[in-house]
């Protein structure tokens, strides 16, 4: 940007700051609680998202035959989009296979990432029980929950996935560090 | 490319005068579309001029130009079926000048394009805000703006040539994610103010409103502060479905991801959410074994598009032209090499030089005829140099997948075809 486009955003950033307070209830309208509720679905790896519920991966492995089977294939392996079982150990070699059980930090973005964005036609229309059933499915494909295992909001944030500390934060923007220091 | 392209008079082929230089420079650039026959022919046998086709309410290519994006699913995998792509690649080889033509900017989906009626599509902000607020596209237009041009880059640019370089892949196909709009719209600076942020939320998610809600997490540093935007114009028209409308984020200088399409919401918290595509998806895989995270930031970069993959020269002048971008700023200098990064020279830059845009950068060159490969690298104003490929994959391995920005060697044979080689 030139020192001229830098003084003219200056001049724009400056009016809005000085007319946020006064122009606050001219732009937009106030969000209720209701429907943030409707819309804030993020759910972070200490839990905070999670919704009240739980599901077995009995009920996940007839969920994920039933919603997920013809992508991923079954097992999860084999399917025509990602691959979300085994690989763990071969993040080193000349070909590393990324899936949930090998590559994953956080088994609360599985719950997340279903939800969000889960089956891929019909995305967020599992139920959340449903979804919590085939997030434990998909975790006792990769062994990290046994077979008449499952979980609920309590359970999935304690889980610790096998590549938990596989991730190198860049010094930059290191989450640890950044805004932390005087 | 083709030496048919003359710049000067036939009596000073060698001569790569700077006066030659410049006022040949709109003629050798459509030379890459004339051919051969048009620049035998006299005036004589030039068609006569006449009336053309009625004024239309939005004007078309030209049709003797064909030029396109290509569709791709991934690395090694063209020529897809569309429903099948995930990102549709721009034809450098086929551009000039520094903008690319809103319609040939990439795109990267991953949920294909939503089709929204901007009356239905609304803006939250909440989370550690004093005011959270719910805006249309409407009450944006009316806020204050900003206008700037600016690259944006999928970090899967250059994905290619990690671990084997195909020789017939194209500049679209080694290159073709990434591309410069100009893009307006409202500071995120402003729209923090309205909903007044808590001072100790450092962390903002943006969440787009396609199929797959894509998310990620944006640390609120001074710079991202200052120049991020929410943009509702592109080219000086509001945005095309692919590339966010009704309103997309702009993040100058960063992972094409951060740049969050048909954005519905920002949430302001303390820590990083760690949502998939910032865990699972856009981390680099390192030799190790182990993964670089919050690798935001877009590096120093640049490719020769002409002459490029599966381009023919011919002995004699041909002039090197290509692209440079940096996500730390301004480029500061764009060298090439025509002996194989043995002895490198200065490329021309086009004004102007925009912060964290691409340049074009030229250079004449005069071919010997004798095989050699090509190769560009960048230095930006903050000293940053485009790493050679040896040194680069010493430092990231070959299986990082993200964030490609190695030097890009083209070979040209002893017959002038112009080949994708690793270095």
């Amino acid at each position: 940007m030139s020192s001229h486009d830098n003084r003219l955003v200056a001049a724009v950033l400056t009016l809005g700051l000085l007319a946020a307070p006064a122009f606050a209830f001219d732009f937009g309208r106030p969000a209720t609680p209701g429907e943030i509720k409707l819309w804030d679905i993020d759910v972070t790896p200490d839990g905070k998202g999670l919704p009240v519920g739980g599901g077995t991966v009995a009920q996940g492995k007839q969920v994920f035959a039933d919603n997920c089977a013809a992508c991923h294939g079954d097992n999860g392996q084999g399917g025509i989009k990602d691959r979300l079982a085994g690989g763990q150990g071969t993040l080193a070699s000349s070909a590393p296979v990324k899936t949930v059980g090998s590559f994953w930090p956080y088994a609360t973005t599985l719950y997340d990432y279903i939800h969000r964005a889960m089956p891929y036609p019909t995305p967020g229309s599992l139920s959340t029980d449903d979804t919590y059933a085939v997030t434990a499915y998909i975790l006792s494909l990769n062994g990290i929950v046994p077979l008449d295992g499952k979980v609920d909001q309590d359970s999935l944030p304690k889980i610790k996935m096998p590549n938990r500390d596989g991730f190198v934060p860049e010094p930059e923007f290191d989450p640890a560090k950044l805004f932390r220091k005087k | 490319m083709t030496s048919k392209t003359q710049v000067e008079s036939p009596q000073r082929p060698a001569s790569v005068s700077r006066r030659g230089f410049v006022g040949g420079l709109s003629a050798g650039v459509l030379g890459a579309v004339a051919t051969e026959a048009a620049a035998a022919q006299t005036l004589a046998e030039i068609p006569d001029r006449g009336p053309g086709a009625d004024l239309g309410a939005h004007s078309e290519r030209s049709r003797f130009v064909k030029i396109d994006r290509i569709p791709e699913a991934a690395p090694g995998k063209r020529n897809v079926d569309p429903s099948d792509a995930i990102n549709s690649k721009t034809p450098h080889q086929k551009l000039v000048g520094n903008i690319t033509p809103t319609d040939l900017h990439y795109e990267r989906s991953h949920s294909g394009v939503p089709d929204i009626d901007p009356a239905q599509h609304r803006l939250l902000i909440h989370g550690m805000v004093r005011k959270p607020l719910v805006f249309s596209v409407d009450d944006l237009k009316r806020m204050p703006s900003v206008t700037r041009v600016v690259f944006i880059e999928c970090t899967g640019n250059g994905w290619e040539n990690w671990k084997k370089a195909d020789p017939d892949l194209t500049v679209q196909n080694t290159h073709g994610l990434v591309s410069t709009n100009e893009w307006t719209g409202v500071p995120l600076k402003f729209l923090i103010g309205l909903a007044s942020k808590e001072k100790n939320s450092n962390w903002m998610l943006a969440e787009g409103g396609d199929g797959a809600g894509v998310d990620r997490s944006i640390p609120l540093t001074d710079e991202i502060v200052n120049e991020a935007f929410v943009a509702y114009g592109q080219n000086g028209e509001p945005l095309r479905p692919a590339h966010g409308f009704p309103m997309r984020l702009v993040m100058p200088g960063f992972e094409g991801n951060l740049n969050i399409k048909w954005l519905r919401r920002l949430k302001f918290g303390t820590e990083p959410w760690m949502t998939r595509w910032e865990t699972a998806r856009y981390t680099q895989l390192l030799a190790n074994g182990k993964a670089r995270q919050f690798q935001l930031r877009m590096e120093t970069n640049s490719v020769i598009t002409q002459p490029s993959g599966t381009m023919q020269i011919q002995p004699g002048y041909n002039r090197i032209s290509g692209l440079a971008w940096s996500g730390h700023g301004k480029i500061a200098k764009v060298e090439i090499s025509t002996d194989g990064a043995k002895i490198w020279k200065q490329a021309e830059l086009n004004q102007p030089v925009l912060s964290k845009a691409q340049v074009r950068f030229q250079m004449d060159w005069v071919w010997d005829g004798k095989p050699t490969r090509i190769v560009s690298r960048s230095t930006d104003e903050q000293g940053n140099v485009q790493p050679d490929r040896q040194s680069f994959i010493a430092a990231m391995g070959s299986n990082a997948l993200f964030h490609y920005n190695a030097q890009q060697t083209w070979s040209i044979d002893e017959a002038g075809r112009v080949r994708n080689v690793l270095a």
